[in-house]
């Protein structure tokens, strides 16, 4: 197993979630690169989230290891794991329901990797909002925004904090084909920034278009890894998903 | 959940919105006035007064940290009894002011341990823990006397005139208000509200959710144990089974709970009324006291669950008047739904001027 | 040796009272605060049954167990249900039933205090010693752990062996789950909270037959209880068993060996150690 270097954004090794008698996770091992986008994909219950709670510290593995940048990061706890510089959305969006949007954005912004108050907290969350395309929703209660929109808070939440490594957890589920544009060119746009992705999803042509590498999970294992043309047309990913007659 | 304060949180702490300045005012106007009360009256009513501070006092620092956190403590007493007997036993060894300082590093001790026992998981366990405190103390300083030899009550022979006692607590409550009110203002604050929406968002935010309840409970804990040694003199004699009396945690919760939990003065419209009633039923029915406490407990969860200040906050937006703060509870928000985006954000813009 | 004879046979009095409580909180879900004045209750039944007819204060089960069943049935359709209804989640409904239970005890005690009035209450019965290992302990004792121990096993069997046990077991594992295999979860709640006020009382009988007690002594019990289901696992009817007998043996061993008067602090050590290293209990599923 491969040591994981300082330079490598995020290295899993021999990752292993036991749930009782169900194995979720079994030895996942692989690395992401500065900036890289990688998408992590498979049929449903492969365990793609498990994995993405792993690296954010929601489970703790049962086995395994999982490096930022070279430092620790399994089994230490959500919120270190935030402070260091992991932030994520989640596969159903959770917005903070009693508070404003600026507010639910600035919280991201305060307790985590970046640690900001005050006017300066305030003015970048402004510009969060702005980027997200949420110019002027500030002072808005979150629950009157409509799916995508609070969706993009929740984008712009993760960002406040200035993440080493964003997690989007099918982030563009649930968007209708205009909203799905609109979302593909907001992650587009991310990478062209240069951050560093890992993205769960289920849209295949996102998955195409916006991600260096590719994973493919089943039953919690690794199938295969590569480009996402090569990933796509690999007859054990085409088996997993659609079963003997298709491959 | 609790809006310690009403600002949006994103502010720096040195700026005071123009509602808050109004607040302020209202405050200090309340606050010279009340001082005003030993000059006017004495006797009887001083003393009723000297205990609606008191319970302001214990029952404004016990919403600090149940509040925001919605976990009810019943451990007031607990920290009373402990700052009570701080004071007794160190009366004649150390000067009176340094006693009231020693009284609050106990108390924040023992919070201390008790928070990071319990708060670190389910709220529940808070509780039950808190239930049986005053008790457990009680049992164990009972049986330190007991071990050590000295006597089970202990002497406090301080002087000091009523109206002396009266000023201190009110002194004491205006910092419980002001330290709730910087709270509001503050990170921690802001990481309560978070934790109070969404306990999982928090987490990862990078919020570590057990600390910032741990220390809030502290700085509750320490108040009520510094306020146990502010009254110490007054009784005079401190034993366990007085000193340790859980009554004190309920009737501090029920004062709380009725006047309602939601703004910082909630407390201080419940300690009134139910002060007041309870000097009537002490006097009329004092055999049934018990009872009554119980009924006033049902009386609270069912018919009022939102305390005093519920009541005039939704006859206010009965009457139309949406209060200017947006950080309503949930229920708020959705029922501005039908209005379109735009005059959402014209309201929101003059709620957060 | 008779430490461990003496705690063993206390715990087993105790398993009662915190199967009542499992019952309460580990299916119907509902933290009952008013559950150690329920036997405190138990326990005032049982003295004045044994006061006025000098029959064995067992043959008050008779009377106590029923009537603590329908008592505990009434205050879940009365004062529970309205709370159930209207919380909006587990943690509202936690916070409503803990306030609301705790005002209920106060009323509990008013009535009792009211009735039988505040003294410490106990009476004489089978106080003669048996002898165990040539020791000597009180039959008392001995006879009201006998009887917990029938009752507790035919509390398990009904548990396990019935259709109403099996749907009170399911509910208690997931009761969103047991809602769509057509049991009737606010039915089959009211019926644990029944049944676990009922057990509790029975308790309070038993209990009753050896200890002194007084109409505001039902805190202590209740907090004894909840530690001894915490201790043991919430929803996890060995670990309650196992636990009461932790409990009984923790807390005769720091009565004998420190001091009568630490029994609530013994009871608090074990509660800090569970928390401390493993708060889901002995039995208790840890949840991720």
């Amino acid at each position: 197993m491969p040591e994981a270097t300082a330079t490598e954004a995020l290295a899993a090794a021999g990752v292993t979630k036991r749930f009782g008698g169900l194995v979720a996770v079994e030895n996942m091992t692989f690395a992401l690169a500065q900036k890289e986008v990688l998408g992590l994909i498979g049929p449903n219950g492969s365990g793609k989230t498990t994995m993405m709670n792993l690296i954010s510290g929601a489970l703790h593995p049962s086995s395994g290891d999982i490096r930022l940048y070279g430092n620790p990061i399994a089994g230490i706890g959500a919120s270190r794991v935030a402070n260091m510089g992991v932030a994520r959305t989640f596969q159903l969006v959770r917005m903070l329901p009693a508070m404003t949007v600026l507010e639910n954005v600035a919280a991201g912004g305060v307790f985590g990797h970046a640690r900001r108050w005050g006017k300066e907290l305030e003015d970048y969350a402004h510009a969060l909002l702005k980027r997200v395309g949420l110019p002027n929703v500030g002072g808005a209660p979150v629950a009157t925004l409509t799916y995508i929109d609070q969706k993009r808070v929740e984008l712009a939440r993760a960002l406040a904090s200035d993440p080493k490594v964003l997690l989007l957890d099918e982030w563009l589920a649930g968007l209708n084909p205009t909203e799905l544009r609109i979302g593909i060119a907001l992650i587009e746009q991310l990478r062209t920034e240069g951050c560093t992705i890992i993205i769960v999803e289920h849209v295949m042509h996102a998955i195409r278009s916006l991600c260096d590498r590719c994973i493919v999970m089943n039953s919690g294992a690794k199938i295969a890894e590569g480009t996402p043309a090569d990933v796509l047309a690999d007859h054990g990913v085409i088996r997993a998903y659609l079963g003997d007659a298709d491959a | 959940m609790t809006d310690l304060a009403e600002t949006p949180v994103v502010r720096s702490a040195w700026v005071i919105t123009a509602k808050e300045r109004r607040t302020l005012l209202v405050s200090v106007l309340i606050f010279i006035a009340a001082s005003l009360v030993p000059l006017v009256f004495g006797g009887y009513v001083l003393q009723v007064m000297i205990s609606i501070v008191m319970y302001t006092a214990f029952a404004t620092s016990w919403l600090l940290f149940s509040g925001p956190t919605n976990y009810i403590a019943l451990c007031t007493a607990a920290f009373f009894g402990i700052g009570m007997y701080v004071t007794a036993g160190g009366i004649d060894l150390m000067p009176y002011p340094a006693l009231i300082a020693l009284s609050g590093v106990a108390g924040a001790a023992l919070a201390a341990i008790v928070g990071l026992a319990t708060l670190r998981v389910s709220g529940v366990y808070f509780v039950i823990f808190s239930l049986g405190l005053a008790e457990l103390v009680r049992q164990i300083m009972t049986w330190g006397q007991h071990v050590f030899g000295t006597m089970s009550g202990l002497y406090v022979t301080i002087d000091r005139s009523e109206p002396m006692y009266y000023w201190q607590l009110l002194l004491a409550t205006a910092v419980i208000f002001l330290v709730g009110w910087g709270i509001g203002r503050s990170r921690l604050g802001f990481a309560l509200r978070i934790i109070g929406n969404d306990e999982v968002v928090a987490v990862h935010c990078g919020i570590n959710t057990a600390r910032a309840k741990v220390v809030l409970f502290i700085i509750s804990s320490t108040f009520a144990s510094m306020i146990g040694a502010l009254v110490a003199p007054r009784w005079g004699y401190v034993e366990p089974v007085v000193a340790f009396n859980p009554f004190l945690s309920f009737q501090v919760v029920i004062m709380a709970l009725l006047g309602g939990t939601h703004r910082l003065w909630g407390p201080l419209l419940g300690v009134i009324p139910f002060t007041l009633m309870w000097e009537l039923i002490s006097i009329e029915f004092p055999d049934q006291t018990t009872l009554l406490l119980g009924v006033s407990f049902l009386l609270i969860v069912y018919v009022i669950p939102n305390g005093i200040t519920g009541l005039i906050e939704d006859a206010w937006q009965r009457h139309g008047k949406i209060g200017g703060s947006i950080q309503g509870p949930l229920q708020r928000a959705l029922v501005t739904s039908s209005g379109t985006l735009k005059s959402l954000l014209q309201r929101g813009k003059s709620g957060n001027a | 040796m008779d430490i461990v004879i003496i705690g063993l046979l206390l715990g087993g009095t105790y398993a009662l009272m915190a199967m009542g409580l499992q019952l309460q909180y580990g299916v119907a879900r509902i933290m009952n605060l008013a559950n150690g004045e329920i036997l405190i209750a138990g326990a005032f039944g049982a003295f004045w049954f044994f006061a006025g007819t000098k029959a064995s204060p067992l043959l008050s089960l008779l009377f106590v167990v029923p009537l603590a069943f329908v008592l505990n049935y009434a205050i879940y359709l009365v004062l529970i249900l309205p709370l159930v209804r209207r919380a909006k989640s587990q943690g509202k409904l936690e916070v409503d039933s803990i306030l609301a239970t705790f005002g209920l005890s106060f009323i509990f005690i008013g009535i009792m205090v009211a009735a039988f009035g505040a003294q410490y209450t106990d009476y004489a019965y089978l106080s003669e010693p048996i002898f165990i290992f040539g020791e000597r302990y009180g039959l008392n004792r001995v006879v009201a752990f006998l009887a917990s121990g029938a009752l507790c096993a035919g509390l398990y069997v009904w548990l396990y062996m019935t259709r109403a046990g099996l749907a009170l077991r399911a509910v208690s594992v997931n009761p969103s789950a047991a809602g769509l295999v057509s049991i009737n979860v606010i039915r089959t709640s009211a019926l644990a909270f029944a049944l676990g006020g009922a057990v509790t009382a029975a308790g309070g009988v038993l209990l009753s037959m050896y200890l002194t007690f007084d109409a505001s002594y039902g805190v202590v019990f209740t907090l004894k209880a909840l530690i001894i289901v915490i201790l043991g696992g919430v929803g996890d009817i060995r670990g309650t068993i196992v636990a009461s007998f932790i409990l009984g043996l923790a807390e005769t061993a720091v009565a004998t060996l420190i001091d009568p008067g630490l029994t609530l602090a013994a009871a608090y050590v074990l509660f800090m150690i569970v928390l401390l290293v493993r708060p889901e209990g002995l039995f208790g599923r840890r949840t991720a």
